[in-house]
């Protein structure tokens, strides 16, 4: 009997190819906005999660003035310098580090190639406390530190845009007015949606200060970063951080903190929170998509709901059992929404693992939502194309044959 | 007719038959207490005028729907105790019908339509294939047989539909109005066709019809109207 319900109802596809294709057209698009819209939703949550923890984990970041971003000030407020992280690494329990960083950005110049670049003047603990690991050559040292030598350590996108294939070790590079060796090149972290991590140059502070930006702002730093050991409780050294430097920038207690420490987990947090929002956000258009897919199958099937109902009288009326043609129609609906699902994953993917490079994100192939989309869509063609033929075919083939 | 016990019983009987479309004030009696016996191998014409209740006795009779109130009994089994699946199966097993507007499936090839039954039945693909081609062959369109409904004349389609209720070899065949958009001579092969069909198979024809060339074909007439029988003449030998 299923073997009889399979011949019919290929029979009855094949006859009928248009409205398989529009029934299919529903599923196919349905599967394939949801299972796009979420697996690159997820990859870019990834992509977050990645570039947040290449930042380093346990990372307390302090910086004049108030607030984080765009709507940040800090003109007219007093910068910190490195006497604050002396500070900060002697009086605060939990500190495993402490980096003073000053940045600037200025030109940089190798044979012909000339380009604008970050550079960051910093002690070598920077590198440990950003979780930068040394690819080739070596890191500056303390003594470099101290002597304030003209070496520096570039990233990866730095030493590819400057060098190409050469090797940039032992190279010899102009960076503002001075001239600089290049000692080391970074492990690349990879680009992300927050901007290229690996267009960097690092030089020790004290060449920064004397050699690049002159003495004006000697002791002054931009920021001082500071990883916590293990296992600290992150608030209460936020807290211990705030009233130390509130005590030696000399602020009365009815005075506003004219700084702001932020705490690189609590950023991640809120960033991969907003970033889970936004693939719900998406899955839900993508889940509505689908179900104007699944409303497309719905019309098609009651578009040809009085042909059907017709055949279902014909087929009655020689001497078909119900049951036999509801399998019949049940196979046919099954077979154009698994061939619709399928066709829809592999597009998803196509799609997917273009869309994935173009945005740089991961592509991540997550199974669940796969199985999900493909159940529902199949669920939907089932139910759309069922519905009409169980209820015809309860009918005497008599009143199915008179349906108009 | 003697009733002794051994006599079999004959292949059709109503008694008291009755069909009520609708229901309240739009309820109307199509059939309104039919008593009518039919015998194995009897060729029978219902006639009578339009809206006598015709198409619904033949419905009934093919058990294609059910009665309102009374008794039919097939073969001594009285039909309206069966449920649906066991009405689809004596259709398929004992009955083979021919509707008034051909009732063909569409986009689908002569051959196919006339296979259908058989794949109900189970029939294996090669002598199902075999037995369509007769049947078709013996309505006389071995040529047509890969064309649908839309490419096959009116009287193509209608033969087609008679090739369909006869390839199962049914020990009945209801006919409604086999012949009533054809002209006169393809009319003219069908109702030898079915005269064939009854002499030389055995085959019980009942067929409604209009013109009394058609029903004089027939051995017996039956004449309907307004849901009563008003006449029932046998032909004289
Ligand atoms: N499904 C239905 N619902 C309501 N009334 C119906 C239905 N089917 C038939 N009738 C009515 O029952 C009566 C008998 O109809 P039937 O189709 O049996 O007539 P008929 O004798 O076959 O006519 P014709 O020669 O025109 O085919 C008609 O008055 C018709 O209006
Ligand atoms: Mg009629």
């Amino acid at each position: 009997m299923f073997f009889n319900a399979l011949l019919i109802a290929l029979r009855e596809i094949r006859r009928n190819l248009m409205r398989a294709f529009l029934t299919v057209l529903g599923v196919i698009i349905g599967v394939a906005a949801v299972i796009t819209m979420v697996t690159l939703g997820q990859g870019t949550t990834q992509a977050v999660k990645n570039q947040i923890s290449s930042l380093g984990s346990n990372l307390l970041v302090l910086r004049p003035g108030s607030g984080f971003g765009p709507r940040s000030t800090s003109a007219g407020v007093p910068r910190f310098t490195t006497q604050d992280a002396q500070a900060v690494m002697e009086q605060v329990s939990g500190v495993a580090a402490v980096a003073p960083v000053a940045q600037t950005s200025l030109s940089t110049i190798y044979l012909q190639t000339a380009r604008t670049t970050q550079i960051t003047g910093s002690t070598p603990d920077y590198f440990q406390i950003g979780k930068w690991t040394i690819g080739e050559g070596r890191l500056f040292t303390d003594l470099d530190l101290r002597s304030g030598a003209a070496v520096c350590v570039i990233g990866e996108t730095v030493r590819r845009q400057l060098f190409g294939s050469e090797n940039p070790i032992g190279a010899k590079i102009r960076i503002g007015k001075s001239s600089c060796e290049v000692i080391g090149l970074l492990t690349a972290k990879g680009q992300s949606g927050m901007g290229d991590q690996d267009d960097t140059i690092v030089v020790p502070l004290s060449t920064l200060q004397r050699r690049l930006t002159g003495r004006t702002s000697a002791r002054s730093v931009n920021q001082i970063n500071i990883s916590a050991e293990d296992n600290t409780n992150s608030d209460a050294m936020i807290g211990e951080i705030t009233s130390l430097m509130r005590q030696r920038r000399n602020l009365s207690p009815n005075e506003d903190d004219n700084f702001s420490v932020f705490d690189t987990r609590q950023i991640a947090e809120t960033l991969s929170s907003s970033t889970k929002m936004m693939t719900m956000l998406l899955a839900a258009v993508a889940g509505v998509s689908l179900l104007v897919g699944g409303i497309g199958i719905m019309n098609i099937m009651l578009v040809s709901v009085t042909e059907r109902t017709r055949e279902i009288g014909i087929r009655l009326a020689i001497g078909a059992r119900a049951r036999e043609v509801l399998l019949q129609f049940l196979v046919e609906a099954i077979t154009l929404s698994c061939v619709g699902g399928v066709v829809g994953i592999g597009i998803a993917l196509g799609l997917c693992y273009f869309l994935a490079q173009v945005i740089q994100v991961p592509f991540q192939f997550d199974t669940r939502i796969n199985v999900i989309a493909f159940i529902f869509s199949a669920a939907v063609g089932v139910l759309f194309g069922f519905t009409p033929a169980r209820r015809a075919a309860k009918l005497d083939p008599i009143e199915a044959l008179r349906h108009e | 007719m003697s009733v002794a016990p051994s006599t079999p019983p004959p292949l059709i009987e109503l008694r008291r038959l009755t069909k009520t479309y609708g229901k309240g004030d739009a309820a109307f009696q199509a059939l309104r207490g039919i008593n009518l016996t039919i015998n194995k191998g009897e060729f029978v014409a219902v006639m009578g005028p339009s809206g006598s209740g015709k198409s619904t006795l033949m419905n009934l009779l093919g058990c294609l729907d059910t009665p309102t109130t009374g008794s039919y009994l097939y073969q001594g089994i009285p039909v309206e105790t069966l449920d649906a699946d066991q009405r689809s199966l004596l259709r398929r097993h004992a009955l083979g019908f021919i509707f008034q507007g051909f009732n063909l499936l569409a986009r689908t090839s002569a051959l196919e339509n006339v296979e259908l039954p058989l794949l109900y039945r189970g029939i294996p693909r090669n002598e199902r294939h075999a037995l369509a081609r007769d049947a078709l062959a013996s309505v006389g369109l071995p040529t047509k047989m890969r064309n649908t409904p839309a490419e096959l004349s009116g009287g193509q389609q209608q033969r087609v539909a008679i090739a369909r209720a006869i390839v199962t070899g049914p020990s009945t065949l209801f006919a409604d109005e086999p012949t009533g958009n054809l002209d006169s001579s393809t009319t003219e092969d069908i109702m030898e066709l079915l005269t064939r069909l009854n002499e030389d198979r055995g085959i019980t024809v009942l067929m409604v019809t209009h013109e009394d060339d058609v029903a004089s074909y027939a051995k017996r007439t039956v004449r309907v109207k307004d849901g009563h029988i008003e006449s029932d003449l046998s032909k004289a030998k």
